[in-house]
């Protein structure tokens, strides 16, 4: 890929920079989990590696966090936007050339902010731990060239109409730079109090929701149609969850803070427009869950369908429990507990990584016109993930009932600790299962890329049978 | 602008983002900003200083550019014999905190006491200063720049104290060793009353920054935990081994903030500390083996003095 950086525009093949991003989010997704592994350990076993202040758990829990988000999450969405913007608009991605230089900077950029976190030097916010010469790296150097690429793509194309992907993957990226810029105005504007700790929920709660479940969502509305061949069910129904993302899910951060002295009329709204997400959510879920008519086979014989499908269904208990924990009535239990861990991770690890995992797996064979080298690991790398998350989800809401019901009959807090502990192993162990079921999938790519059998031109990868 | 098919959609993404931030944003930032300054908000900000995240005076949280608290019983000006006080201590150069440098946030009523009644305006950060939080015959709760009312100097205040506490440096240690992604610092208002204490309200936070809330409870809330627990000793073995304490703890040891040197000069051997604790994990001793004190400028006495100044 370097050889790439000062090549001229033309020279560079299509699809260098989503390559590049692609293969870099597959190992920063192996040093994400690998941290949450190792963390989870702590807190399963606590004298397990100590004294040391490197590896102390508060010193390693932010890292396996921003790892995954912006080191997994958010270079996959470049790798997918790399190339499936430009294929909706029957184009080329605007600069290849750019794209190489915002991976590299990307990658050595994410790198500094991790050791930086991880020496503890932080602004103390959680989401928005990033010291501000860091956040303004990641606004101007990280994410601004990657938008750019992406609207000028957008802008260049070749098409009349621009496809439901494409209108979230150009707003997403205006909005993430807008919500990083705003959120963190208790740094350039030195606010203080509950101004500040709101604004902090206020960045976490639209960093999720204006770029990792709308951008999720828009891979899956292009990788479903795509690979199974059926137009998406209802263009219309595409519409309403856009225009309904923008309205209800940039308005309840509040909510984050249910428990906390905010005024009341802003608990209030936003915990009504909490429970309005669920309008998007049900229109994301229907539209694609239609779109599958008549294809259904192909969940179980696909992967990239697979991977997909079990993202979108993984959103329906996603948004159940996103619109309504958030609620008055079930907040006072659940709130600071367990439950809102595993509900992280459902959204995260679960419908998100889902999706994403598709786009990756699909992107890299179109991209290196080869069939993916062995479906055998590939289910392999599904069912760890899948059994991984389902483990660590199931025992951390049970564990965060514990500390639920614990808190409101005033048990003794190392009561909890001992009710919590076998739960927490278990914990370890899912999260564990998805970091060897990533390292198989990093060697089911590269032996993709280097021993895959040639997708012929003209045919989708879909076309080819597996051979191994 | 092969964009104009798409010039009413782009007007009303950009009409519905707008309103959205104008309605979670501003509103909700007039609202919590017209609050004044509660006692505990000033208490909070003369112990905590400046801001204790990454900042310019501390770039790596090292609990630098901090004040000292300290209980006098004595006048540091006349060594006259006074009612047990609180004061807070800004060496020469300490930077002040927001509700002395942006005193917007501590509301009409507390900075007009502040300056009429505590000469807040007249302390300067090069000479240093010490203060005091007082309140009103309206309960009303000021800042008293005790250089200026009472003569009282850094540097004499220190030498005349009983107790110092450093708090503020010890919540330098909160924030980077990450203590708050465990131990939140808000009871919740529906039902932590009877065990972790009463919850704080609009104008507790005013100047604070960061809160450190804490949004996923592992361990007990702290914000009043120097109430339940005031025991210096009880806190020194919990955080050099907590297993010590609390056999079930999963909280981490904080051996290595202290240092390479105790309180008595001698050095801090942690691998042989160790060597005897799981002796007596195994039940081949039966006492632990001794807790070093930590020397007077370590970092776990900071983070000892933040936690038992939680009341």
């Amino acid at each position: 890929m370097l050889k790439y950086l000062f090549a001229k525009e033309d020279e560079i093949p299509q699809g260098t920079a989503a390559i590049f991003f692609a293969v870099s989010s597959i190992a920063w997704f192996i040093i994400g989990t690998g941290l949450g592994s190792f963390n989870a350990a702590k807190l399963a076993f606590p004298d397990f590696f100590h004294g040391s202040y490197a590896l102390q758990f508060g010193h390693m829990r932010q890292v396996h966090v921003h790892a995954v988000i912006f080191g997994w999450i958010a270079m996959a969405f470049a790798a997918s936007m790399m190339y499936i913007t430009p294929a909706l608009g029957n184009t080329k991605l605007w600069s290849e050339k750019l794209g190489v230089w915002n991976c590299l900077l990307y990658n050595i950029g994410l790198a500094l902010a991790l050791a930086l976190l991880w020496a503890g030097v932080t602004s103390g916010r959680e989401y928005s731990d990033h010291i501000w010469p860091i956040d303004l790296y990641i606004a101007f150097v990280m994410v601004l060239p990657w938008a750019l690429n992406v609207w000028m793509t957008i802008i260049n194309r070749r098409t009349q109409g621009i496809y439901t992907t494409n209108w979230f993957f150009g707003a997403c990226m205006f909005m993430t730079i807008i919500v990083f810029l705003v959120g963190n105005m208790p740094e350039w504007l030195h606010l203080t109090g509950l101004n500040e700790a709101y604004m902090t929920w206020w960045f976490a709660h639209n960093i999720l929701g204006l770029l990792i479940t709308p951008v999720a969502a828009a891979i899956t509305y292009y990788i479903v149609p795509k690979i199974t061949g059926n137009p998406l069910y209802s263009h219309r129904v595409g519409h309403l969850h856009f225009w309904s993302i923008v309205v209800f899910y940039s308005t309840p951060a509040a909510h984050h803070l249910m428990s906390s002295p905010l005024p009341e009329w802003l608990k209030s709204f936003a915990s009504v427009e909490g429970v309005l997400i669920l309008v998007p959510a049900i229109a994301y879920v229907c539209n694609i869950l239609l779109t599958m008519q008549g294809r259904w086979a192909m969940f179980v014989e696909n992967i990239e369908i697979k991977f997909t499908i079990t993202g979108v269904l993984l959103a329906i208990p996603l948004n159940m429990q996103g619109g309504f924990q958030q609620t008055r009535a079930i907040n006072w239990y659940i709130h600071g507990t367990g439950w809102i861990v595993a509900h992280a991770h459902l959204a995260l690890l679960g419908f998100s990584t889902f999706a994403e995992a598709a786009a990756v797996y699909y992107g890299m064979q179109v991209l290196l016109r080869r069939k993916l080298y062995s479906a055998s690991l590939a289910n392999f790398h599904f069912w760890m993930i899948l059994i991984g998350f389902s483990l660590y989800w199931t025992s951390m809401t049970i564990a965060g009932l514990i500390q639920g019901a614990a808190k409101i009959y005033e048990v003794p807090y190392v009561d909890v600790v001992i009710g919590e502990h076998p739960y927490m192993i278990v914990r370890w162990l899912g999260g564990t299962m998805v970091f060897f079921g990533n390292i198989v999938w990093l060697y089911n790519m590269i032996m993709t890329a280097r021993a895959g059998t040639p997708v012929p031109a003209g045919r989708q990868p879909a076309e080819v049978a597996y051979t191994r | 602008m092969a964009f104009r098919e798409y010039r009413i959609g782009s007007i009303m993404f950009g009409v519905a983002l707008s309103i959205s931030m104008f309605i979670t944003i501003v509103l909700p930032g007039i609202d919590i900003s017209s609050m004044s300054s509660t006692k505990t908000a000033l208490e909070k900000q003369l112990t905590y200083g400046w801001e204790t995240g990454f900042n310019y005076y501390d770039p790596f949280l090292q609990g630098k550019d901090k004040p000292i608290k300290v209980v006098l019983t004595k006048d540091p000006a006349t060594g006259e014999p006074i009612d047990q006080t609180d004061a807070y201590v800004f060496p020469a150069g300490t930077h002040f905190p927001d509700g002395i440098t942006h005193d917007n946030i501590l509301g009409d009523d507390v900075l007009q006491a502040s300056v009429s009644l505590g000469k807040m305006d007249q302390a300067s950060e090069e000479a240093g200063a010490v203060f005091l939080v007082q309140a009103t015959e309206d309960d009303v709760p000021y800042i008293e720049n005790a250089t200026a009312t009472r003569g009282w100097q850094p540097d004499a205040t220190l030498n005349a104290a009983d107790q110092q506490f450093l708090a503020g440096a010890g919540k330098t240690m909160f924030v980077r060793e990450g203590c708050w992604w465990c131990h939140t610092l808000l009871p919740e208002e529906t039902q932590d009353w009877q065990t972790f204490g009463r919850p704080p309200l609009v104008g507790d936070f005013n100047g604070e920054s960061p809160t450190t809330f804490g949004s996923d409870r592992k361990a007990p809330d702290l914000l009043h935990v120097g109430s339940r627990n005031s025991s210096r000793e009880w806190m020194t073995m919990h955080f050099f081994n907590p297993r010590l304490v609390q056999p079930h703890s999963i909280m981490p040891r904080y051996d290595y903030l202290w240092g390479d040197k105790d309180a008595n000069g001698n050095p801090v051997d942690l691998a042989a500390w160790d060597k005897e604790y799981f002796e007596y994990a195994e039940g081949k001793r039966v006492y632990p083996p001794e807790v070093p004190t930590p020397a007077a400028d370590s970092e776990a006495r900071m983070l000892i003095d933040f936690v038992l100044n939680l009341k």
